[in-house]
């Protein structure tokens, strides 16, 4: 039985497919396939009903992320039960009733897709036995109700309510993350089941108060509770249907769920009472008088609303177990009730046309079977006796009664009844003023009763608010296991039952109910003097705020980034040399551990060079071809110093990448400006060369205070020198790191590579296509080359130096295991051979000669590498785990093999591939800049009869079209 | 030859932010190259600097140089070649569509953009 509860959970998920593909088989046909999936969830959640009712606790467990302690683990108690019931149960009355409300115009598949995706999303957090799973439904909630909401897409006040609704819920679930990560620190677990468990110590613990207010904060924001019930009102601008399930049932309930779920670990502390019983008691006063004075009469349900989740709040405040009871059983009561109500209202919209109190009333004959449902759901509200709002109504004062405030006994009862008061004039409102009266005559619409299909769910949900409040033993197993789940041990000594005796409570409800009457009696006075007196409007500060903070960081980034990088570069140096500073902390360079190497003569003057160089380049950097021929001085010496620092590998692959890159850079060069003109004012250069020693002294002394000093923790590389051989069967250490110990960095490192020679593809041909191609052709071949472009002794030079070349790159690539050499520096050679023949006689030419798409190369080098890490899962072992052992072919001497080699080969390809890609997209812009292709390898042949004169613009030269 | 090293590296860190604060793209490639010289050498020396102790292992030698760092800078090396390319024929793109290589948005720009 335990399996079915990820499949409770995944099937309203996978139900949200379905109504987008069978709205084209209509809209009936939608809505039952709607209903099939969440029907379902709610037969399987039956099944699991009986054992759940027995005490016991289903659960279920997938390791996920094992080592950050997030998994899928599920759990059923009686609270998720009785969650999961309403929110499945009401959400298939609410399909129903939706499939008769929405009109043809409206998009009914994305409805009920929106609508299965925020019950799943529902059901998820009421079913996880993990807060951080349990987290990640929340935040799904906040999302998908904010498409619900935000549902009718024309109006500007769906799309307000839905983006406040969405910053408010989404501000909380931010605060949430933080309190549960700390909850679940000090508890040693992120498993409810663990976490309710570690209660005293949780309480304890001196991190109580900071997780306890930022739980707080992202359950009253969801749950609506002041000051942050502004946002529910608003959300009423969504189709009533969602406003029936998300703001009666689900969504805001989701707060006082979590509240309840961490009952038996948060509550019991003086902090607890008074913030959340506090908050509690507010809203539900203030709640309940903002109700009565609302005409429309969602706007009505929706401060009623947030008055109830206030009542339930101040209860699971209290901290006692029969307020937690208490509480339960009306989550249970307002649930049938209010959804009732929202549909009831949702029915007067749609025949009436308007939702507006000042126009309405003299219904009761109009709509009867409205009215009924309509009658009974709101005494209910009011807590009028043999409806179930009445038995939980009057458990709340009881506990009210017995509840000291600040040392007072007075205070609570008395605002308990005061909110109840006001409770029972909105309820009593609802009916008088929309349902009694005489029937008028200017109606917007013909008020009538709907289709059975529309009063059929709300009049289900009358009917048990009836059995509820007649016969409350039938609700008393469900009320005790939740109770039980809530209060995590022994129930207290309780009844449902209609007549308790002559108690307070029973006073205060009968003042509640006749102070209400009175109270709708004066309402027409008491209006007058609302609408006169000043209130603070919240969606105006809401505004306002969001404003406000829109305005700072707009300026925030317009003054940083205006458009200039040279300025947002600066800034950038500043802030990360202040940074480095700081962090530093003015300790200073601690005194030298290590014994300095001694300054040769070798290695000072490959540094003059160096600074030399550098310096050249920047005084000189205006000429561009002069600056390129310094960088290159500059990499050759900083290879010099790979090579004198014991890193053969590290030689190779800087002097080979450097051939590689000035080619490049003088290949771009050829399009570009020659040289770069003065522009920036000396004041400017000044301020320029300022950061620049800064940021180098800066560098130089971290440099310098690190290599006096030892490792201050062991080193990893001594793991590395010891398995090299051992595990990966090289001596190249540095090539066994590569391959196999951080094989999967490599990996990513040549998919990176891959992919850049692939940016630079489409970036060339999104270029060509564009005005810069129109442009080179026009601009035409420059003027400026050399007469002889293909030189005979370069050629000849190049044709007996490539099966060399390319003899060392095999070579190279073949020792790389025990020897400097590998992959990398394998590609870069072979790729430096390829390219001097380009140089040689053209690219175009060569490139007619060997038809090798790099493309393709870079593909088969990342797949290679792919299929040689995924060759270990063969072996049962974890991605791109080597092996290597020894064969003899019988020539030759016995020789070593291992599947690293393989990886290798991919490293080696996509070098290649990508190397070779970058070049050619820069050739194929100097073809369409109109540079000839020659049909012949070399300008001038002496074997060639025919020799013609040489250049300007090519021998037999064809313009490329 | 520590004292070398880390004024190498200032130098080059130097340089290549006064070239990066340039207003025309190919000085501030040039810079780029520079810093990546700069921080290559920097994690290199992270390792410590050794001289005649490759990372290559033979039977009866003990000491060898520090092989992690290398392995790093050996990926980086490559890495910044890809990047130095992707650059280049961004800013090629650039000039050729744009016809200029000044890599401050012009005024009318910054407005057009708002």
């Amino acid at each position: 039985m335990d399996i079915l509860l990820p499949v409770i959970a995944a099937l309203p998920f996978l139900g949200a497919l379905l109504p987008g593909l069978m709205i084209r088989a209509g809209r009936a046909t939608c809505a039952s396939y709607t209903a099939l999936s969440s029907g379902l969830a709610f037969l399987l959640l039956l099944i699991c009903a009986p054992t759940v009712m027995q005490g016991e606790v289903l659960h279920f467990r997938l390791d996920w992320l094992p080592a950050l302690g997030l998994n899928v683990t599920f759990m059923l108690d009686g609270l998720g039960l009785l969650f999961a019931g309403l929110i499945i149960g009401i959400g298939l009355l609410i399909i129903l009733y939706a499939r008769y409300y929405l009109s043809h115009d409206d998009p009914m598949g994305q409805f009920y897709t929106y609508l299965l995706l925020f019950q799943g999303a529902m059901v998820g957090i009421v079913l996880s036995d993990n807060i951080l799973l349990l987290l990640v439904f929340w935040e799904l909630t906040s999302l998908s109700s904010f498409l619900l909401i935000g549902y009718w897409t024309h109006l500007p006040e769906g799309r307000q309510g839905a983006r406040m609704a969405l910053t408010v819920t989404g501000l909380g679930g931010l605060a949430m993350i933080a309190g549960m990560l700390i909850l679940g620190n000090i508890a040693g677990s992120y498993d409810i089941s663990v976490i309710l468990t570690q209660g005293e110590a949780i309480r304890d613990s001196e991190m109580y108060v900071p997780a306890l207010l930022l739980i707080l904060l992202g359950a009253f924001t969801k749950s609506a509770q002041f000051p942050f019930h502004f946002w529910l009102p608003h959300a009423m601008a969504a189709p009533t249907p969602v406003s029936a399930y998300l703001h009666s049932a689900t969504m805001v309930k989701a707060g006082l769920f979590l509240m309840a779920r961490l009952w038996p670990v948060l509550s019991g502390t003086p902090e607890w009472f008074y913030i959340v019983a506090t908050t509690g008691l507010v809203t539900m006063i203030i709640g309940a008088v903002i109700a009565l004075f609302k005409d429309d009469l969602k706007a009505l349900l929706a401060f009623s609303t947030v008055s109830h989740l206030g009542l339930i709040t101040m209860l699971l405040g209290f901290g006692t177990k029969m307020a937690a009871v208490a509480a339960v059983f009306h989550i249970i009561n307002h649930a049938t009730f209010k959804a009732a109500l929202f549909m009831t209202a949702g029915i007067i919209d749609h025949e009436a046309h308007s939702r507006d109190i000042k126009r309405l009333g003299g219904l009761r004959r109009l709509m009867p079977v409205t009215f009924v449902i309509a009658t009974v759901a709101s005494l209910s509200m009011a807590g009028i006796p043999l409806l179930n709002g009445f038995l939980s109504k009057e458990m709340m004062l009881e506990e009210a009664v017995h509840t000291v405030w600040m040392g007072s006994y007075y205070m609570m009862p008395a605002l308990a009844t005061l909110g109840a008061l006001f409770s029972v004039a909105y309820s009593f409102r609802y009916i008088v003023h929309v349902f009694l009266g005489p029937v008028r005559d200017d109606y917007p619409g013909h008020p009538h009763d709907p289709g059975f299909g529309m009063w059929a769910a709300p009049a289900l949900l009358v009917v048990a608010v009836v059995a509820i409040g007649v016969a409350p033993f039938l609700a008393e197993p469900l009320v005790r296991t939740t109770a039980h789940a809530v209060i995590g041990g022994e129930l207290p000594e309780f009844h449902l039952k209609i007549w308790h005796g002559v108690t307070p409570a029973l006073f205060l409800s009968g003042t509640a109910v006749i102070g209400g009457a009175v109270l709708l009696a004066a309402h027409a006075p008491l209006m007058r003097g609302w609408l006169a007196a000043p209130r603070p409007e919240a969606k105006v500060m809401f505004d306002a705020t969001a404003r406000g903070a829109t305005r700072l960081s707009g300026w925030l980034s317009d003054s940083m980034h205006n458009g200039s990088l040279t300025r947002f570069a600066a800034i950038f140096t500043i802030t990360v040399v202040a940074a480095g500073l700081w962090a530093w902390g003015g300790a200073g360079i601690g005194a030298p551990e290590r014994t300095m190497l001694p300054i040769r003569a070798l290695p000072a003057v490959g540094w003059l060079v160096l600074i030399v160089s550098t310096g050249c380049l920047i005084a000189f950097h205006r000429n561009r071809l002069l600056a390129l021929v310094l960088l290159a001085g500059v990499g050759l010496s900083v290879s010099m110093a790979f090579v004198y620092l014991s890193a053969p590998d590290l030689a190779l692959t800087q002097i080979s990448v450097e051939v590689v890159t000035i080619i490049l850079l003088l290949l771009a060069l050829n399009f570009l400006p020659k040289t770069t003109p003065i522009e920036s004012s000396t004041m400017r250069r000044l301020r320029d060369a300022a950061l620049a020693i800064v940021g180098g002294v800066a560098v130089s002394a971290l440099t310098y205070a690190i290599l006096i000093r030892d490792f201050a923790f062991d080193s990893i590389s001594a793991f590395h020198l010891a398995n090299s051989y051992k595990g990966g069967g090289g001596h190249n250490v540095v090539n066994v790191i590569l391959v196999d110990f951080r094989g999967f960095d490599t990996y990513g490192e040549i998919t990176v590579l891959g992919i850049a020679a692939l940016v630079i593809f489409a970036l060339t041909d999104t270029v060509l296509r564009g005005p810069g191609g129109r442009w080179l052709v026009r601009w035409g071949a420059g003027t400026d080359e050399a007469g002889d472009r293909h030189p005979l002794m370069m050629v000849v030079a190049t044709r007996v130096m490539m099966p060399i070349a390319l003899l060392v790159g095999v070579y190279i690539f073949l020792r790389g295991h025990n020897e400097p050499g590998g992959g990398f520096i394998a590609g870069l050679v072979v790729a430096i051979a390829l390219l001097m023949q380009y140089m040689a006689s053209g690219f175009a030419w060569a490139e007619a000669r060997q038809r090798t798409p790099y493309h393709a190369l870079i593909a088969a080098g990342v797949l290679i590498a792919s299929l040689t890490g995924v060759g270990a899962w063969l072996a049962g072992r974890p991605f791109l785990t080597s092996d290597y052992g020894y064969i003899t072919l019988p020539p030759l001497e016995k020789f070593e093999w291992a599947t690293a080699m393989g990886f290798d080969l991919g490293v080696f390809l996509t070098v290649v591939g990508a190397v070779m890609l970058a070049l050619n997209s820069l050739s194929s812009m100097a073809r369409r800049r109109g540079e000839t292709i020659n049909i012949y390898p070399m300008d001038i042949n002496p074997e060639r009869p025919d020799s013609p004169p040489p250049p300007p613009t090519g021998p037999g030269g064809e313009k490329e079209t | 030859m520590e004292l070398l090293m880390a004024s190498a590296i200032g130098a080059l860190t130097a340089a290549g932010i006064y070239l990066v604060l340039r207003m025309r793209s190919f000085p501030v490639i040039l810079g780029v190259s520079l810093l990546s010289y700069a921080v290559n050498l920097f994690l290199f020396a992270s390792g410590r600097l050794a001289i005649n102790l490759p990372p290559i292992l033979h039977d009866g030698v003990h000491d060898y140089t520090d092989p992690l760092p290398q392995a790093l800078v050996l990926t980086a090396i490559v890495i910044s070649f890809g990047m130095s390319a992707v650059v280049v024929m961004l800013a090629l793109g650039a000039y050729l569509s744009g016809r200029s290589d000044a890599i401050d948005m012009s005024a009318q720009d910054t407005e057009n953009g708002q």
